[in-house]
C-alpha cells in the first residue's frame, strides 16, 4: 500500500472519500445505540429506587404510581416457562436433523419450515395462541402460561437453528468411536454428543431467552396484565414489556418515568443474558 | 463353529443387541422424529386456524376486496386493509432506504478497512442494537426521536417539497419516524449477514485487485461488492421481513391513523400495528376480530414471500462462497 506510485490525484481523492464515507456510516450506525443507552441511563436511572423494585403498580392517578415488582416477577416466570418448553423441544428437533435425519428429504423440509417460523412476526404468533387457547377458554381466558406458549413458539426456531449449528460441530470421530465401542445410539447422543455441544447449546438457548424477554406483542393477546404480583401461571400476569407499553400510552409524567425505569431494568436483564451467553461461547471456543 | 451357534439366545449374532436393548434406541429415534414432525403439524395448524378465523372477514369483503380496499372504518364495521398495507410498505421502504446503506457500509468498514483491534468491539456494538427490545425503541421514539427529529423533518419537508411524497406539515408521529426506528432495528441483522457474505470473498480476488494497482476503495468496488451482491440483496430482504412484521415500536410512533397519508411525514398505520392496537376493542365484535386476524394473515403471507426471496438470494451467495452452512440461519444473527 505504501507505493501508490502512479495513482492519480483524482483516484486518491475518490479512495479517501469512499473510505471516509464508510467510516462516517459506521459512526452513524453507532449513534442510535449510544443515544438509546444514554437516555435509558439518564431517565431510567432517576426512576430506580428500592421501592421501584418492591412495590406493584397501584393504578393511582395522583401520587406515587408504584413500582414494577409484579412485572419483573411476571417476565421472569413466563420466560422461564417458555424456555422450559422451547429449549428441550428445539434441541430435540435439532438432534433429529443432525443425528437421524441427516441428508433426508424430511429433515430438509423440517429445516425449511423452521426457517419459515423464524420469519413469522411475533404479533402473528400472539394472534395464533389467542385463537387457539384464549378464545377457546382452555383453563380460563387470559393466562400467563398461554403467554409462555406464545413466547416458546417464538424461541423455538432460534433454539433449533442454533442447536443444529452447534451439533454439527461435534466431530464425527467422537460419535464413531463411541459406536465402535458398542454404545447404542441414544447413549452416544446422551453421553457424547450433548455434553460436547453443551456450551454452544447453552449460548443459543440464552440468546433465544434474551430475545423472548423483550417481546411485547405476543403477551398482549395472551397474558394480558394484572398489576398485582402473581406467582400463579394460571392467572393473568404482568410483564416488563407490557408495563412499559401501557405506561407510554398513558402519557403522564410519573408513569412515563416508571416506563423508563422499567425499560432500563429490561435492557439490563437482556444485556446480562447476552453477555453471559457470549462469555460461555468465548470460553468454550478458546478451551 | 460359527459365532452365532455359541449363542444360546437363538439365531442372533453375539454382537447383536437383544430386542429389549434395542428398544430405547428405537424409542429415541421415533421420539425425535415425532418432535420434528410436530413442527410441521404446528405450522399447518397455525395456517389453517388463522385462515378459518379470518374467514368471516374474507366472506364479507372478498379476498381482493379486503386486501385492496382503501377504507378501514371501525365505527361502521367496514374493513379494507389497503391503508395498512400501504403503511407497512412505506415504513419498510423508508427503513430499507436508510438502514441498508448504513448496514452495508458498516459491514464493509468492519471487514475491509478497520484496524484489527477495533473489529471485535465494533461488531459487538452493532449487534447490541438487536438486544434492545422493540417496546424500548418505541419508548425512545416517542420521547426522544419525535421531538428531536421534528425540526429536521420540517426543514426537509420545506426544502424538498418538489420530491414526491415530501412536503406539507410534519406530524409528530409519522411514517418517517417509524421508518427511522425500523432502520435502526434492522441494522444489526442486515449488517451481520452482509459481513458474513463479505468474509466469503476469496482473498485472491482482493489481492489481485490490489496487485493491479487498485486503491482500497476500488478494490471494494471491483472485488468485494460484485461478489457479495446477491448475499447483500438477501440480507436486505431479511431486513425487509423484519421491518414488515415489527409491531410494538411502530404502534407507538406511527400515529395509528387508518388512512393513506399524503406524504412520508403524515400519520399512518401498519398491518402489525392495527392488530396490536385494536385488538382489545375487537374482542367483542366478531367481524372486527375476523378483520384483524385477516390483517394478521395478510401480514403473514407478505413476510413468507419476502423471506422466501431472501432465502433464495442468501442461498445463492452461499453457493458462490462455497462455504456451506456459514451464511444464513437468519435466527442465529438475531
Amino acid at each position: 500500500m505504501s507505493a501508490l506510485v502512479g495513482v492519480s490525484a483524482r483516484r486518491k481523492r475518490t479512495d479517501r472519500l469512499g473510505r471516509g464515507l464508510l467510516l462516517l456510516a459506521t459512526l452513524i450506525a453507532l449513534v442510535p445505540l449510544l443515544a438509546v443507552l444514554y437516555t435509558l441511563i439518564q431517565k431510567g436511572g432517576g426512576a430506580i429506587s428500592t421501592s421501584f423494585f418492591t412495590t406493584d403498580p397501584n393504578g393511582r392517578f395522583f401520587g406515587d404510581p408504584g413500582g414494577v415488582k409484579s412485572a419483573i416477577v411476571g417476565t421472569t416466570l413466563m420466560v422461564a416457562l417458555a424456555a422450559a418448553l422451547a429449549v428441550p423441544f428445539g434441541i430435540g428437533v435439532a438432534l433429529y436433523m443432525v443425528e437421524y435425519g441427516k441428508g433426508t428429504r424430511f429433515a430438509s423440509v423440517v429445516r425449511y419450515f423452521v426457517d419459515v417460523m423464524t420469519g413469522v412476526p411475533s404479533v402473528v404468533f400472539g394472534l395464533f395462541i389467542y385463537i387457539l387457547l384464549v378464545v377457546t377458554k382452555v383453563g380460563g381466558g387470559f393466562t400467563a402460561w398461554k403467554g409462555s406458549v406464545a413466547l416458546a413458539l417464538l424461541m423455538l426456531p432460534v433454539v433449533t437453528r442454533s442447536a443444529e449449528v452447534v451439533l454439527l460441530l461435534v466431530p464425527d470421530a467422537l460419535r464413531e468411536t463411541a459406536l465402535a465401542l458398542g454404545s447404542p445410539r441414544w447413549k452416544v447422543i446422551l453421553r457424547i454428543v450433548l455434553p460436547t455441544a453443551l456450551p454452544g447449546l447453552v449460548t443459543g438457548s440464552l440468546l433465544a431467552v434474551a430475545r423472548a424477554a423483550g417481546e411485547t406483542a405476543p403477551l398482549l393477546f395472551t397474558a394480558f396484565g394484572l398489576s398485582n404480583t402473581s406467582l400463579n401461571l394460571g392467572n393473568q400476569m404482568n410483564s416488563l414489556p407490557i408495563q412499559i407499553f401501557n405506561d407510554v400510552q398513558k402519557a403522564q409524567d410519573r408513569l412515563v418515568e416508571r416506563a423508563w425505569g422499567a425499560a432500563l431494568t429490561l435492557v439490563v436483564m437482556i444485556l446480562v443474558l447476552t453477555l453471559v451467553a457470549r462469555l460461555i461461547q468465548r470460553r468454550s471456543s478458546t478451551a | 463353529m460359527e459365532a452365532g451357534s455359541i449363542n444360546a439366545r437363538g439365531d442372533r449374532s453375539v454382537l447383536e443387541r437383544s430386542p429389549l436393548a434395542k428398544l430405547p434406541d428405537q424409542a429415541t429415534k421415533w421420539f425425535l422424529t415425532g418432535l420434528a414432525a410436530l413442527i410441521l403439524v404446528i405450522i399447518a395448524f397455525f395456517f389453517i386456524r388463522l385462515f378459518s378465523e379470518a374467514q368471516p372477514a374474507f366472506a364479507k369483503f372478498g379476498y381482493f376486496g379486503f386486501t385492496f380496499t382503501d377504507n378501514w372504518d371501525v365505527s361502521s364495521n367496514i374493513y379494507g386493509a389497503l391503508p395498512l398495507l400501504v403503511g407497512t410498505l412505506i415504513t419498510a421502504t423508508v427503513a430499507l432506504v436508510i438502514g441498508v446503506p448504513v448496514a452495508v457500509a458498516t459491514a464493509l468498514y468492519v471487514t475491509e478497512l478497520c484496524p484489527h483491534r477495533v473489529r471485535g468491539p465494533l461488531t459487538i456494538m452493532v449487534e447490541l442494537l438487536a438486544a434492545v427490545p422493540s417496546v424500548v425503541y418505541g419508548l425512545w421514539g416517542v420521547f426522544v426521536l419525535i421531538p428531536k427529529l421534528r425540526p429536521a423533518e420540517q426543514w426537509l419537508s420545506d426544502h424538498f417539497g418538489f420530491l414526491p411524497f415530501v412536503g406539507g406539515n410534519v406530524a409528530g408521529p409519522s411514517y418517517f419516524i417509524a421508518g427511522v426506528i425500523l432502520a435502526i432495528m434492522i441494522l444489526p441483522i442486515v449488517s451481520a449477514i452482509s459481513r458474513e457474505v463479505m468474509s466469503t470473498v476469496p482473498v485472491e480476488h482482493k489481492e489481485a485487485a490490489l496487485a493491479l494497482g487498485a486503491t482500497r476503495w476500488e478494490m471494494i468496488r471491483i472485488a468485494v461488492l460484485p461478489y457479495s451482491r446477491s448475499g447483500i440483496t438477501g440480507a436486505a430482504m431479511l431486513g425487509l421481513g423484519r421491518a414488515i412484521g415489527e409491531t410494538i415500536a411502530v404502534t407507538l410512533v406511527i400515529g395509528n391513523a387508518p388512512a393513506i397519508g399524503k406524504t412520508v411525514f403524515s400519520q399512518g398505520y401498519t398491518l402489525a400495528a392495527v392488530v396490536a392496537n385494536e385488538f382489545n376493542e375487537a374482542a367483542s365484535v366478531p367481524i372486527h376480530r375476523a378483520a384483524l386476524i385477516a390483517a394478521g394473515l395478510v401480514l403473514f403471507v407478505l413476510t413468507l414471500l419476502v423471506n422466501a426471496g431472501a432465502r433464495f438470494f442468501v442461498a445463492r451467495a452461499e453457493r458462490l462462497g462455497g462455504k456451506k452452512g456459514r451464511v444464513g440461519a437468519p435466527g442465529s444473527a438475531a
